[in-house]
């Protein structure tokens, strides 16, 4: 379980998240929204561990552990995910080695030993069938040269693998046509259980017509100001921001 | 493969210089300083043909002759030559029958270093190297002899070649890198004790890994060793150069030579694994590095490749070279250069064309960290009856921080107008970002660099023979802990 309460976030003496309060249960999907430069990117790295931004106010905890407190690794490798808006390219790196390294790192945190080359290979074929995931971009360097889809498929992908218990999906769906959207949603979808839990960024209504949320969340200058069930996101989609952007006007 | 490079990442934590313990055995030196009294002693202690002492006299008299090099990029504490040891021995047993001859304190110490001195044991697992160990300026043991005897390939100390081989070695000595060539040539021609000796035959491709290593153990020595390996036509050799020494807080000398001469459609591959101590954190102690090292490709369409991991001492000069007399003849350099706190590097190499239809490649790939400054220097001279000549070098630098320095010198003399020379240069900084990233999928800062360095030279590294690919990753990950947070 995330619990998130009063978060502030700032960047050279610019508050960018001024107070976030949200639960996320498991088996949840909870959907956040909100017009450009509301904060959503940087809600999701500081929950990752990114330090450009400093923590100024305000908890959040992890099941039970004090999340803030973790280094970026090891919130992890307890389980939380971050599907990056723009992922990083790491040029030499290989997709294999990279994942190799990572998921053993994980079953080393949790004291399990770590997969062996067969093992390995075996749940990478099964993870890249689930996603729909091209073998030739498993087999190239980190995001290296990827399409704009193609980065946000190898970010399921490895969702896939490292089977987070809460991931963070920024605009996963921006810039994919409608089967990589498909796709993409597909792969959230099976893997969803009663014990894991999704939050979804997202300017569109589309990706949430595959996948059904249970809370819809507007973020807005660095705050939640409006939270309900999907039906806003179908207001939202029909209206735009502006009529959240007048009502919290300040 | 990808298994062992995620196994080398888990293994290696250690944060110290692994390999800076040093040996308890009795070793036979000679009083510090150089004259040439010095140099006759050297000489009589190996029992040296009056042609030998007279060639390192000559050397001797030249080198008095001249100043020491100042370089620019380096800042060098003044080395005073008379405080140096310029012989000593491990004392055992003067002529060893079989390997297991060996000093058992000895034998410890390679097994340690992860070099089996033991052929039965190295036949039982896969057995690809032979080996000539060189501690303290002497050859100690050689494995493998009598299988490569078999092909009429010779290696062998450089010691036991002068006697048993003279012929040969007079023929070949110098004749790629006279006692003239330089200051540290010079002084290495007065006073080398040992080194390595390879000859391979006509149309023999060598089928086993030729190694040598090479340790520091005695405090204040000097370590001068000599190198040769003649390739006759039509033969292949790969040969493997790995270095350590121990941890001290003085500063120890260390200059070589290496000789290639590479006959008719000859191959001569040169590895090095370069470890020497680098010094602590505060820049105190570590090895200077002067290495002469230098290809001929005499033959037609004889190829040398050069491929170097640099990552130890405190300062390393070194350029290693291919003169491409050959017509259709080739010459690689591959490097990595890795510094760290305080170390320099200034490396890099020279291609000289001259035969007509000549080749040359450049991949070198530098890694600064720490207060560390790197620089590549590379000379490609393309001479006036070089006709069709083609160079292609890259330069690639990576940084880690900002206080580190890295700096290309890519020097060009062209004098034939059908060469075509490319040279490309980069210079990356790891991002915080691909750190961070790394860091969202589990792993932890300094594995994430591991993992962006050894992509980032891994052009390299494939040059290398497995084995030593291997090891070479290990010292990568070794030299870059702690250099990021
Ligand atoms: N590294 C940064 N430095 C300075 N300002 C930043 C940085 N990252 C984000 N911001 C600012 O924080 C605000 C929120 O950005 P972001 O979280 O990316 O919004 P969203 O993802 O909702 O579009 C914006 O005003 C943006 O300009
Ligand atoms: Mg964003």
């Amino acid at each position: 379980m995330l619990e998130i309460k009063n978060l502030h976030a700032k960047i050279d003496d610019k508050e960018i998240l001024r107070g976030i309060n949200l639960t996320v249960k498991p088996g949840e999907i909870h959907a956040i929204m909100g017009p450009n430069g509301s904060g959503k990117s940087t809600l999701s790295s500081v929950l990752a561990g990114s330090d450009v931004f400093e923590v100024s106010e305000g908890s959040a905890s992890f099941y039970g552990k004090d999340l803030l407190a973790m280094p970026a690794e090891d919130r992890a490798r307890e389980g939380l995910f971050y599907s990056f808006q723009y992922p990083v390219e790491i040029p030499g790196v290989s997709m294999v080695n990279f994942m190799r390294t990572a998921l053993n790192e994980h079953r080393k945190y949790n004291n399990l030993k770590p997969y062996t080359a067969g093992e390995f290979l075996k749940l990478m074929r099964e993870k890249k069938n689930l996603v729909e995931i091209d073998s030739n971009l498993t087999n190239r360097s980190v995001n290296e040269g990827f399409s704009g889809g193609e980065k946000k498929k190898n970010e399921i992908f490895q969702m896939a693998m490292l089977e987070p218990r809460v991931a963070i999906l920024d605009e996963t769906d921006s810039g994919l046509d409608i089967d990589a959207l498909r796709i993409v949603a597909n792969g959230v979808n099976k893997l969803k259980s009663k014990d894991t839990a999704t939050i979804i960024i997202t300017h569109y209504q589309r990706l949430l017509d595959y996948i059904i949320p249970d809370f819809v969340h507007v973020l807005h200058n660095g705050r939640i100001v409006k939270s309900a069930g999907k039906e806003l996101a179908l207001e939202l989609e029909e209206k735009g921001y502006d009529w959240i952007k007048k009502e919290f006007e300040d | 493969m990808t298994q062992d490079k995620d196994q080398i990442l888990e293994e290696v934590t250690a944060n110290e210089y692994k390999y800076g313990f040093s040996t308890d055995i009795e070793t036979d030196t000679i009083p510090k300083g150089i004259s040439e009294d010095v140099v006759r002693i050297i000489s009589a202690k190996k029992n040296e043909p009056e042609w030998m002492l007279e060639y390192r006299l000559a050397a001797f008299a030249h080198w008095k002759t001249m100043e020491q090099p100042n370089w620019a990029k380096l800042k060098i504490a003044e080395i005073d030559f008379q405080d140096i040891i310029y012989y000593a021995a491990p004392k055992q047993r003067p002529k060893l029958d079989s390997m297991d001859d060996v000093d058992p304190e000895l034998r410890a110490t390679f097994e340690k270093l992860g070099i089996p001195l033991n052929e039965q044991k190295a036949l039982a697992g896969v057995a690809s190297v032979a080996v000539d160990v060189v501690m303290d300026s002497v050859s100690v043991a050689t494995t493998f002899k009598e299988t490569l005897a078999e092909k009429g390939i010779i290696f062998c100390s450089f010691s036991e070649a002068v006697q048993e081989h003279p012929d040969l070695v007079k023929k070949y000595m110098g004749s790629v890198v006279p006692y003239t060539d330089n200051f540290f040539a010079a002084l290495n021609n007065a006073v080398f004790s040992d080194g390595s000796f390879a000859y391979i035959p006509k149309g023999v491709r060598c089928p086993i890994e030729l190694s040598t290593y090479f340790r520091i153990n005695a405090m204040n020595t000097g370590q001068f060793e000599r190198t040769l390996i003649v390739a006759e036509e039509d033969s292949y050799v790969s040969y493997l150069e790995g270095c350590t020494a121990p941890q001290r807080d003085e500063n120890q000398l260390h200059a070589a030579i290496v000789e290639i001469v590479a006959m008719q459609r000859a191959e001569v591959k040169y590895s090095t694994v370069q470890n020497w101590y680098p010094g602590d954190k505060n820049g105190k102690g570590g090895v200077y590095n002067f290495v002469t090292k230098r290809a001929l490709c005499k033959g037609d369409y004889s190829k040398v490749m050069w491929t170097q991991v640099e990552t130890g001492s405190a300062i390393t000069w070194k350029y290693p070279s291919c003169i491409l007399m050959g017509d259709h003849s080739e010459g690689k350099f591959y490097s990595v250069a890795v510094t760290n706190n305080h170390q320099q590097a200034d490396t890099g190499t020279k291609m000289i064309h001259i035969g007509k239809n000549t080749r040359s490649l450049i991949v070198s790939k530098g890694v600064s960290a720490g207060k560390s400054q790197n620089s590549y220097r590379g000379l490609v001279r393309i001479n006036k009856r070089a006709e069709n000549a083609r160079n292609y070098s890259q330069c690639d630098s990576l940084l880690m921080g900002d206080k580190c320095g890295a700096h290309t010198f890519p020097y060009l003399e062209i004098n034939n107008s059908t060469a075509v020379v490319e040279h490309e240069a980069t210079t990356s900084k790891i991002g915080e970002d691909q750190i961070f990233y790394c860091n969202t999928r589990g792993l932890s800062t300094e594995q994430a660099v591991g993992l962006i360095v050894n992509g980032y030279v891994k052009e390299v590294l494939n040059q290398l023979p497995m084995e030593f690919a291997v090891e070479a990753q290990k010292l990568l990950q070794i030299s870059l802990e702690g250099s990021v947070g």
